[in-house]
């Protein structure tokens, strides 16, 4: 059988539901069904992937390679361990994002759901794509629909928040761009494939200087979407002010845009300016995480408080990445799949809270847990799993990444573990904290104690999350098996060639890993 | 003297077409009720302008019947080649969608007379003649042609005074700058005795050839054309005169006559040294870009702020310029027609939402759009998303093949480099004042308590062919950049082939 048709399929098939919704008339029952239904379908598509995903090759799967302009731009998918995961992870959001639309959009819901599709297409594409060219494209493309979606059904400050993601990323970007071209046009085969660009990078043909602001081009437009500290600032307006579905993509899949980004491109093109970065990279790293488990800690303010969580999240992830180790990078990608499940749940609890009182503010709230039981329930395995307790899918992820960062062989990684540590006991603080504010004590506001729990909507769409967060903890091998060949390809550059870090090896490596704890006690073992 | 030959009439097929069609316009209008619409007219140009492309794909099919079409006839004064061909189809394309756009316009304006469309055709027959003359007498000719015609129908809301300004500063600085144009011609003749380019090319290719006058010429030839394409520092009264033209008209003198200059700059200058002109172009694309998103991002008046955007664009346009190579040219013309799509689609659309006596041109009352008219606001969006140039639109892939020839020029790559990295940054900054108006259409409520009319049926056609192919141009450009790299080649033939061509064309 031909695999090749398969990710232009799940790539492409929510456009197609994007143009069948433009056509349908204003019905918005019809329109919300059509919705739920296309981005099923290809949830559904998209679950083939990793049935037919052959562990055993190493390198991108399902590739389709065609000439898209002239002989220079091709159309050129393909996926491994890492882009499938995400993009697996994109299509079981959106379904759910759609189910947590149902009743929060009334206005203009024909030009929500194809925003929402069309984004999908967009985020799918990003993780599939080979060529530059055509990921350039699907990058920018994520930033209309969401800045559309933030900018016209987001709450007060709307406009002001849609703005600034807007410019922010699209800032960003141009520097990528400007490095892109350049590297296609220094590149013998004359083409915008990623491989070639690697491979030319690779061959030491380019300056170090050349290469030091090529790797910078990149890595602004990544850091950026990330956020990275201190260029964060984008993403608690856009989160606060965005529609539920809108903050469950943009936390769930949108900012590993940005980490795919970071190990794909970045560590996976520039190994030795990613490992001669890497310092400043891991210091702001870890800023982002103690920082924003800091300012999580006073937010008065639900919505808020997830998105600086955001920030702490994501800067273990970076860590993870420019650990430059196989666990270390191994955990990060774990991660990304991790907050997206994690996250995303936090910000459909939040947004279902919303609906029924219309303010994130934690002062209006106490007391949840009577009259709310179930909503209450699902809200604790949430705060769990983004804690990161062990048997969830946090934890494995965090452990991971800090025991990464804790045997890099690169400078002061011992530091950056410790403090980096100190980010997963901050998190208990401010997500229990939280959870104490709004679901104990006594009911200080007579109207909640008639609150309605979540109706059998709200509980399926937030079922395949919590039942995800606990397989994914106790069952870490069966993504990892996919993930690590690809960390590993994407890693070992850097053992070769890379001056004055000849340090590095990558004797870390674990092929088979029967359960994530064991790992890291092998790791130790390797490590003495 | 040769006697003229049928392929010499076909040669110039286009211009004759359009010039029987504006004829026939003026003799109609006579005949129709003083006050009576004069949608007929129009519809009469629209043929006519059919028949311009119809006549040019007469011509291809000539050029692929006889190699030795192509080679300069008419006396040496016409050359149709990839080049010519490539304008031949854009410029009449540009003017048929600017009479669509038109049709509804001078109703809502009460505008009634015929000799609007008139010259609209008269205009696009020195636009397309620009682009295919090869005798610089004759493309003064063509330029004024076209000029003359602009500078009338600039002023045609006669009853208004910002539009009869915009008709006089126009005429005024316009007729400075082709006398500029006209001086360059005139030391250009005394430097190389020849008003031909194939001949001056060859004359200056000689090892003695008399460089300082050359250069004088072609600089003052660079004023005169740098002021019909606004660029800086010629561009002051570009926002003046689109603030107070009509909007259709100026979606036509900011794509038609602007695309046809580019086109005789580009035959001008590569038919001189090339690199004699690089810092005077490197530092005009600089400027324009800078001066015009700067401009831009103060304004409210959308017709001001396009004018501005316009500059801007021109500056982009410069830089394929200064890469001065086949990728160069190639990515030039190939701008041509992406602007020339984003932009008469978006002046349509501010023709319309201006409504009755051009009221409604503030960024504010564009609030709401969206909710009251979705296609207008949909197009809108997807022109102002290409002029940001965001990808699978015209404008990126047009501002990508820019870049992409600055990138890969193996001379001054190092300032190439430079003005690349300005144009990056530019493109960002403009993306503030193109996203604003996106903003206020989709994330405000409506302003305006009056209910928009509805866009008529030719509106309606202008707008979604000129959002087809914006889109069309982003997506699937193939055909298009392969006419436009057989344009490039055909400008610039290799240095070794020049004297062939030279000797062809001398007088037996």
């Amino acid at each position: 059988m031909n695999d090749s048709g398969i990710l232009t399929l799940v790539t492409f098939a929510p456009a197609i539901g994007a143009v069948v919704l433009m056509l349908l008339p204003r019905n918005d029952r019809t329109l919300r069904w059509t919705a739920l239904i296309f981005s099923l379908l290809t949830f559904g598509f998209s679950l083939y992937l990793p049935l037919r995903f052959d562990h055993a090759r190493s390198g991108f799967q399902f590739d389709i390679n065609t000439n898209w302009i002239g002989q220079t731009i091709h159309y050129h998918l393909g996926a491994d361990g890492i882009s499938m995961w995400l993009v697996l992870l994109t299509t079981l959001l959106v379904p759910l994002g759609v189910l947590v639309s149902w009743k929060s959009i009334r206005d203009r819901v024909k030009e929500f759901f194809v925003l929402l599709l069309l984004l999908e297409m967009a985020m799918i594409g990003v993780f599939v794509a080979l060529d530059m060219f055509l990921f350039y494209v699907f990058w920018e493309a994520t930033l209309i629909p969401m800045a559309l979606l933030i900018g016209m059904y987001g709450h007060e400050r709307r406009v002001y928040a849609a703005v600034k993601f807007f410019l922010y990323t699209m800032v960003a970007s141009v520097f990528m761009l400007a490095a892109i071209i350049w590297l296609y046009v220094h590149n013998a085969q004359h083409n915008f494939e990623y491989t070639a660009f690697r491979d030319l990078i690779a061959t030491g043909a380019v300056s170090p200087a050349a290469l030091q602001w090529l790797f910078l081009g990149f890595f602004i437009a990544f850091a950026v979407k990330v956020p990275l500290f201190p260029l964060h600032t984008w993403l608690p307006d856009a989160h606060v002010e965005a529609p539920t579905a809108g903050s469950v993509l943009l936390a769930g899949v949108l900012l590993k845009m940005g980490t795919y980004g970071l190990l794909r491109f970045c560590v996976g093109m520039f190994p030795a300016q990613s490992a001669a970065n890497a310092t400043w990279i891991n210091i702001l790293a870890v800023i982002g995480i103690i920082y924003g488990a800091l300012v999580a800690l006073v937010q008065p303010n639900l919505k808020k408080l997830i998105a600086y969580s955001s920030v702490s999240h994501l800067g273990f992830v970076v860590l993870g990445i420019f650990t430059l180790t196989q666990i270390g990078a191994d955990g990060a990608v774990y991660q990304m799949l991790n907050h997206g499940i994690s996250t995303g749940a936090l910000f459909m609890l939040a947004g279902m809270i919303y609906e029924r009182k219309h303010t994130y503010e934690f002062r209006e709230y106490g007391g949840l847990a009577t009259p709310m039981p179930v909503y209450a329930t699902f809200f604790m395995l949430a705060v769990l799993s983004s804690v990161g307790l062990p048997l969830l899918n946090g934890f494995v992820g965090e452990f991971l990444v800090l025991s990464g960062t804790f045997a890099s062989p690169m400078p002061h990684s011992m530091l950056f573990s410790i403090l980096g540590a100190s980010g997963v006991i901050w998190g208990a603080c401010y997500l229990l904290w939280m959870y104490q504010k709004v679901f104990y004590g006594q009911i200080h506001h007579e109207e909640n104690k008639t609150l309605p729990d979540i109706d059998g909507r709200e509980r399926i769409s937030l079922v395949p999350l919590v039942i995800m967060a606990v397989i994914m903890g106790v069952a870490s091998p069966y993504w990892m098996k996919g993930i690590d060949p690809a960390v590993s390809a994407t890693l070992p550059r850097l053992s070769a060639g890379t001056p004055g870090q000849g340090t590095i090896k990558l004797e870390l490596k674990v092929n088979v890993i029967p359960a994530a704890p064991e790992k890291t006690a092998a790791t130790s073992e390797n490590k003495k | 003297m040769n006697p003229i030959h049928t392929v010499d009439y076909i040669r110039i097929l286009p211009e004759l077409v359009l010039t029987a069609f504006g004829i026939i316009v003026m003799m109609a209008d006579p005949l129709l009720k003083p006050g009576a619409s004069r949608k007929g007219l129009g519809l009469i140009s629209l043929v006519g302008t059919g028949a311009a492309i119809a006549a040019t794909f007469c011509q291809i099919a000539w050029m692929h019947r006889d190699a030795g079409f192509s080679q300069p006839g008419w006396f040496g004064m016409v050359r149709v080649d990839n080049f010519a061909i490539f304008f031949h189809l854009l410029i009449p394309a540009i003017s048929a969608v600017c009479i669509l756009a038109s049709l509804e316009y001078l109703d809502a304006q009460n505008i009634r007379s015929g000799e609007y469309y008139a010259l609209i055709l008269f205009g696009t027959v020195g636009m397309v003649l620009m682009s295919s003359a090869i005798e610089l007498v004759l493309i003064f000719i063509a330029l004024e042609i076209s000029s003359i015609s602009t500078y009338v129908l600039a002023g045609y809301r006669r009853r208004t005074a910002s539009s009869t300004e915009s008709s006089i500063k126009y005429f005024l600085l316009g007729s400075f700058a082709t006398a500029f144009f006209l001086y360059g011609v005139a030391l250009m003749f005394g430097a190389t005795g020849s008003t031909n380019t194939v001949e001056i090319r060859a004359a200056l290719a000689a090892p003695n050839a008399p460089s300082l006058l050359a250069i004088a010429a072609t600089a003052l030839m660079i004023v005169g054309l740098g002021f019909k394409v606004a660029s800086a520092p010629f561009h002051i009264w570009t926002p003046d005169v689109y603030e107070g033209a009509p909007a259709p008209i100026v979606a036509l003198m900011s794509t038609g006559p602007k695309a046809a200059a580019f086109a005789v700059l580009l035959r001008v200058l590569f038919a001189t040294t090339p690199t004699q002109w690089f810092w005077l172009i490197w530092i005009s694309a600089a400027l324009s870009m800078t001066l015009g998103n700067f401009g831009a991002l103060m304004q409210n008046n959308v017709k001001r702020m396009l004018a501005y955007s316009s500059i801007a664009h021109a500056g982009y346009l410069l830089v394929a310029f200064a890469a001065s190579s086949d990728l160069g040219i190639s990515a030039a013309i190939f701008y041509t027609a992406a602007y020339a799509a984003m932009n008469v689609g978006a002046f349509a659309v501010v023709s319309h939402v201006a409504a009755g006596g051009e009221r409604y041109v503030s960024v504010d009352d564009y609030a709401g759009l969206g909710r009251r008219s979705p296609l207008l606001a949909f197009t809108l969006t997807i022109f102002m998303l290409s002029l940001i140039g965001i990808p699978a639109t015209a404008g990126f892939l047009a501002k990508y093949y820019v870049f992409n020839a600055a990138l890969s020029a193996t001379t001054h790559s190092g300032a190439l480099i430079g003005l690349t990295i300005i144009g990056l940054i530019n493109s960002a900054v403009a993306s503030y004042y193109y996203l604003r108006l996106i903003v206020v259409m989709y994330m405000r409520e409506p302003a305006i308590a009056e209910a928009p009319s509805r866009a008529t049926g030719a509106m309606r056609l202008a707008l979604i062919l000129a959002a087809i192919a914006t889109i069309y141009l982003g997506v699937i450009p193939g055909k298009v950049l392969k006419s436009s790299d057989a344009g490039a080649r055909d400008i610039n033939p290799p240095a070794a082939a020049t004297g062939k061509v030279a000797q062809q064309v001398t007088p037996k």
